[in-house]
């Protein structure tokens, strides 16, 4: 078997990005949540808001750590695997790209050293304006890397000259038709993620009876928050497949294994697609749904991958599952936040010890959302880079070969199968410590090496009755 | 339509060196901290960047960004031609960039960490340099694409770069350290400074006779009549920083050695610059030529304009806040 440099290029891009998406998706939730907890601190000066935004701001170090280093990788795979692809498309990317790194990357970086060593060094509001700055910088960053994907699945504003991509129109750029729908869904998406991980962590410190008075902040907090953006996030997916619908129906008839045009289509529950003979094995379908749920008209019209020809089809069974799975997530959490409130209402949200571990167990839903997600969109834009422009055969750097790049895919997935897995048990330490404010640093010849952050001291509010905080 | 490439140049050239600078004292420190034997020594060498590393960093993304958005056909030869050394530099600053918070929080494999971050920091200056050597050497091109194969950018004279600005991090990492420690750590500095000289000016003798064999442009630029006149001071400028560098690295000043080295970098900078202009691809293609669209180039220069001075600002406020002597209480414990 000859190894092929396009297709290894392609796994590693698949590989790096991944590993890469869960940081943001973590991070930029929780950025926000941090300032809005410094927030809280400064204006109610409660201890627990400082002793939760101590401990979750040691988490984000870490995980905002791997988020950079993984990150710095990202702009390097345009121009050492897919420099034709840079080439052809620089005068309308690279300035989304580079704005990225000038409006977020920066602010985040100055701020971030402040937020983690700075509490003693400056004034109490600039501590916070930090905390602030570093949520704004990762919600920049979230805009422009957003903008640059939109414009990749829906270009627009550009005009072709030998074979290259030149500006027009730079608002049309930027506002290409599904950014706006894309940036919603993915913020909104983050958010979520990170409400999960919030709620999970509080949820498992209950179970185990520990830290109760900052998990039972963490967890009604959050779940109010979830409350919210889980409906809203299902209605931005919605909005997201019917801007789909207009701008990618062979993605959108792949993501459905719909492979014949017709109206009154079924919801195709499960099938095993197979792109030999362009039917589905094993389908379990609803009637009519489809056509509701897609066009929301019951005799709405669905295109069906038929009407394209056989190579500018995406492939159809990982969008089709990869969707499944995203959607089937957005469900479960749906169903979660519905029993939050069956039980909030009962005042019985904080000791129902199932329910607690249900929500540990839910910690990790969020990322595979998010993943899945993330394949159902960019492996539905296939055979494209440029969606129905330019092909991701043609993007491929031509000097490379197979073994050169085979080479480089080891080198990434050797160093992130260490980096990954040790920094996730370093989370699982830290949590295991908890949000405490005795200090870490070993007392060495009876003294303490590290200076005593001193707390206000404040009453605390007594904690409500068993019905907590709701 | 106005020109901006002159102005994208200066941006880039900026960047970069800012990048050379902020980075390279930060990787030059961790390629001292494998030197260092205490751990309250590595400690304090650790703290001593804690805060600004990844600001350092960004202008890594920031040059290569600058240079995909100004000049994308230099982009689209460079990045492929030096496959693997930017490879391996991602991968080295990968572990050395994950070390800060994980040697402090996973304490059992506090050695494995100790050793990701020296030699991560090693490597990837290394790599740099070879990224360098090749830069100088030129690429093999056919039309808009690099044609040569991945292994033609390690070659003996990019392998001298790559070891030479081993050299060059570790004297800047040691004048940032002789700034922001003091006692025994910083007469430590000051002698790892003083080795690191010394493999400096051998590196920059060795390179500056030898870039003009490898390419007689190079040789022209410099000793023809009347350049040599005009350029002369390039080479006298340089000898002279590397006396008072030697001379600050003994004497008690405290900013000097960081300033010198600076400055030598400077000249360095200065020198491969006028050997090579106005190739942003040696040999091949001018900056005008590889340049983006103006339309490219103007949107990108007026957020830019405006941002730049924003980012040097704060910028200039996070290094103000964690100024002074690097102290125990501040960083990782």
């Amino acid at each position: 078997m000859s190894l092929d440099p396009l297709l290894l290029s392609r796994l590693q891009f698949f590989w790096v990005i991944a590993w890469h998406i869960l940081m943001p998706a973590f991070t930029v939730g929780l950025a926000s949540y941090i300032a809005l907890l410094e927030t809280l601190h400064f204006t109610t000066n409660r201890a627990v808001y400082l002793r939760l935004s101590n401990f979750w701001t040691r988490l984000f170090a870490v995980c905002f750590g791997m988020g950079v280093v993984s990150g710095v990788i990202m702009p390097f795979q345009f121009g050492t695997n897919w420099s034709r692809f840079s080439d052809a498309t620089a005068n309308v990317l690279s300035p989304l790209l580079a704005y990225e790194g000038l409006t977020a990357f920066f602010l985040e970086a100055a701020f971030l050293g402040v937020l983690l060593f700075g509490r003693t060094l400056v004034p109490r509001w600039a501590h916070l304006i930090a905390a602030c700055m570093v949520a704004i910088g990762t919600l920049f960053s979230t805009f422009w890397i957003i903008a640059t994907n939109s414009w990749m699945q829906t270009p627009a504003g550009y005009e072709i000259i030998d074979g290259r991509f030149f500006p027009k129109d730079w608002l049309a750029i930027i506002f290409t038709p599904s950014f706006p729908y894309r940036l919603a869904h993915t913020v909104t998406a983050f958010y979520v993620t990170t409400g999960f991980v919030v709620v999970g962590v509080g949820a498992y410190y209950l179970w185990r009876k520990r830290f109760v008075e900052d998990a039972r902040v963490m967890v009604s907090m959050t779940l109010w928050l979830l409350t919210v953006l889980v409906p809203l996030q299902i209605v931005l997916g919605d909005m997201q497949g019917l801007n789909t619908r207009e701008y990618q129906p062979a993605k959108l008839a792949a993501i459905e294994a719909r492979w014949d045009t017709a109206s009154r289509v079924p919801l195709t529950l499960f099938a095993l697609p197979n792109e030999t003979t362009e039917t589905n094995d094993f389908a379990i379908e609803l009637p009519d749904l489809g056509s509701l749920i897609l066009t929301h008209d019951l005799n709405g019209t669905v295109q069906g991958l038929k009407d394209f020809p056989r190579d500018q089809r995406p492939p159809v069974a990982i969008p089709f599952f990869a969707f499944r799975v995203m959607v089937g997530i957005g469900m479960l959490m749906l169903l979660l936040i519905a029993v939050s409130w069956w039980l909030r209402l009962r005042r019985r949200l904080f000791d129902t010890r199932w329910f607690l571990l249900g929500c540990t167990a839910a910690t990790p839903l969020g990322f595979l959302a998010v993943l899945a997600g993330w394949i159902t969109t960019e492996v539905g834009r296939q055979p494209w880079t440029v969606y129905g422009v330019m092909r991701t055969a043609e993007s491929v750097s031509p000097s490379l070969t197979g073994r050169d790049v085979l080479i480089s895919l080891l080198g990434y997935a050797i160093v992130y199968l260490i980096m990954f897995p040790a920094g996730g048990a370093l989370l699982a330490r830290i949590v295991k410590r908890g949000p405490t404010t005795e200090q870490h640093a070993p007392v060495e010849g009876g003294r303490a090496r590290e200076a005593v952050t001193a707390t206000p001291q404040v009453t605390e509010k007594p904690p409500l009755g068993a019905g907590g905080h709701s | 339509m106005i020109d901006f490439v002159p102005l994208w140049t200066i941006i880039l050239g900026l960047a970069v060196f800012f990048y050379v600078l902020l980075d390279g004292f930060d990787l030059g420190v961790g390629i001292l901290y494998g030197f260092a034997d205490r751990r309250e020594a590595r400690n304090l060498i650790m703290n001593s960047i804690a805060p600004v590393w990844d600001g350092n960093e960004t202008w890594l993304v920031l040059g290569g960004l600058g240079l995909l958005a100004a000049f994308p056909l230099a982009f689209a030869i460079i990045m492929p031609a030096v496959y693997f050394p930017i490879l391996v530099m991602l991968l080295a600053l990968v572990f050395r960039g994950v070390s800060f918070e994980f040697r402090f929080r996973d304490a059992e494999h506090r050695t494995f960490w100790d050793h990701g971050f020296c030699y991560g920091s090693a490597v990837a200056t290394f790599a740099q340099g070879i990224v360098l050597g090749a830069f100088i050497q030129g690429f093999q091109t056919d039309g808009r694409h690099f044609t040569g194969s991945s292994f033609d950018c390690f070659t003996p004279f990019s392998l001298l770069t790559g070891v030479a600005l081993v050299f060059g991090y570790g004297l800047l990492g040691a004048g940032w350290l002789v700034v922001k420690t003091e006692g025994t750590l910083q007469a430590w500095a000051r002698n790892k400074g003083r080795w690191c000289l010394i493999g400096v000016v051998i590196a920059i003798g060795t390179v500056s006779l030898w870039t003009p064999v490898l390419e007689a442009r190079i040789a022209h630029r410099w000793f023809d009549w009347p350049n040599i006149l005009f350029l002369s001071p390039v080479p006298v400028i340089t000898i002279g920083l590397g006396l008072w560098e030697w001379r600050s690295l003994n004497n008690k000043s405290e900013v000097a050695p960081f300033i010198g080295a600076i400055l030598l970098f400077l000249m360095s900078y200065i020198g491969i610059a006028i050997s090579l202009w106005p190739m942003i691809v040696p040999y091949q293609f001018t900056l005008w030529e590889a340049s983006s669209s103006p339309s490219t180039q103007a949107f990108l220069a007026v957020g830019t304009l405006f941002l730049l001075p924003v980012i040097l600002m704060y910028s200039a406020w996070s290094y103000w806040v964690f100024r002074g002597k690097v102290r125990a209480d501040i960083g990782y414990h």
